[in-house]
């Protein structure tokens, strides 16, 4: 998809190339990129948190990286966040899926969703929500570069506006 | 798991460790009691102390592992810590950094909140579930004397390898200075990977 190979345009010229990750639906042409791509080493975690551990080992070793997660994959790291990469000045890159909004099925969907920027927030952590492909490339190249010079995360929530959403939830909503 | 296994003491298996790398290996020392202990072997430039994130010690050499591929690294993590990511053995035996080293501190307690029972104490042998995951060289150590043969090794081949050791109950015995962004500039230095300038002299 178009939007997925925008995005991976934008990590190659930033050099991020450790992709850990947790599976999902709506990231599929991301995984499908990076792991076709020898750029990139793609990880799959077992879980959001080990995945944020291994970006913040790699960030000190020196290799940088991008966490990709779905929004309830989100709620599972708060603890990583506030106990690590905030508090010890790690660029912490991260990129959610956006479930729970926007023509979702599954009420744990939409009610763990709306945890999502609250916490963000109250981390002080900055967060973007993708819309179109056309702002994307301006966006997350500038943000990337500013949480790296900053030592600060930052988060990209991909919209259904920009993915088209969960096929799945959409064929569901649809029956 | 065997019925010779002695069990041991964390601060002093640490000092051994320590005293043994000679290439100034990486080393992780997972939240609370692990690297207390590191920092009381002697700081030296290329460890790194978690004061949080339970679970993530060795999701965080792994990432050390793979940014360094030529560099051992080395985790030191507790029984009560390793049981909540059990899944991070999955994905080290998948990707299979050879250059990963991990150790468990098994007293079969959570030391440090007071002592309440875990379930390597209980039912659970961490050298299985490791295998099981699929890291085929995990061992139970024996005594000291098989500690000293273990480690006296080179730490950037040969992984993953994990070790567990059966240890008493005793804390930790120093205290890891309370700044996070610090440990994390002093441990890239030592990794080669700080931002460089006039600043550190």
């Amino acid at each position: 998809m178009a939007w997925a190979e925008t995005f991976l345009n934008v990590l190659k010229d930033n050099d991020i190339r450790l992709v850990p990750y947790v599976p999902d639906n709506v990231l599929t042409p991301l995984i499908k990129g990076v792991t076709s791509d020898n750029f990139f080493q793609p990880i799959c975690a077992t879980r959001e948190d080990e995945a944020i551990g291994m970006a913040a080992g790699a960030w000190m070793g020196g290799v940088k990286s991008i966490v990709m997660m779905q929004t309830s994959g989100f709620a599972l790291i708060p603890n990583a966040l506030a106990s690590l990469t905030v508090p010890s000045q790690i660029p912490t890159l991260m990129v959610i899926s956006e479930r729970g909004t926007l023509g979702e099925f599954n009420i744990g969907q939409q009610l763990v969703a709306r945890t999502m920027r609250p916490v963000l927030d109250t981390l002080g952590i900055a967060h973007h929500t993708l819309t179109d492909e056309a702002t994307m490339p301006f966006i997350v190249d500038r943000s990337i570069k500013q949480a790296i010079t900053t030592q600060a995360p930052v988060a990209f929530i991909l919209s259904p506006l920009l993915t088209g959403g969960n096929p799945v939830a959409h064929a569901k909503l649809s029956a | 798991m065997s019925a010779a296994i002695k069990v041991m003491n964390r601060a002093d298996l640490t000092k051994r460790l320590v005293s043994k790398l000679k290439s100034d290996e990486a080393v992780i020392g997972g939240i609370g009691n692990a690297n207390f202990d590191l920092y009381a072997a002697g700081h030296r430039p290329q460890n790194f102390y978690m004061l949080g994130s339970m679970g993530l010690t060795v999701p965080i050499a792994m990432g050390v592992a793979l940014a360094q591929p030529e560099r051992g690294v080395i985790a030191l993590e507790g029984d009560g810590s390793i049981l909540m990511s059990l899944g991070c053995l999955s994905t080290v035996a998948t990707v299979a950094p050879r250059n990963l080293t991990i150790v468990i501190w098994d007293n079969g307690l959570y030391q440090i909140t007071g002592k309440q029972k875990s379930a390597t104490g209980a039912a659970t042998d961490i050298v299985a579930v490791a295998r099981g995951a699929g890291i085929a060289e995990s061992h139970w150590v024996t005594d000291e004397a098989h500690f000293e043969r273990l480690i006296e090794r080179r730490y950037d081949e040969g992984g993953p390898v994990l070790l567990a050791v059966k240890i008493d109950d005793a804390p930790g015995v120093g205290q890891t200075p309370r700044d996070p962004a610090l440990i994390r500039n002093r441990f890239m230095k030592g990794l080669g990977t700080s931002r460089a300038g006039d600043l550190d002299g």
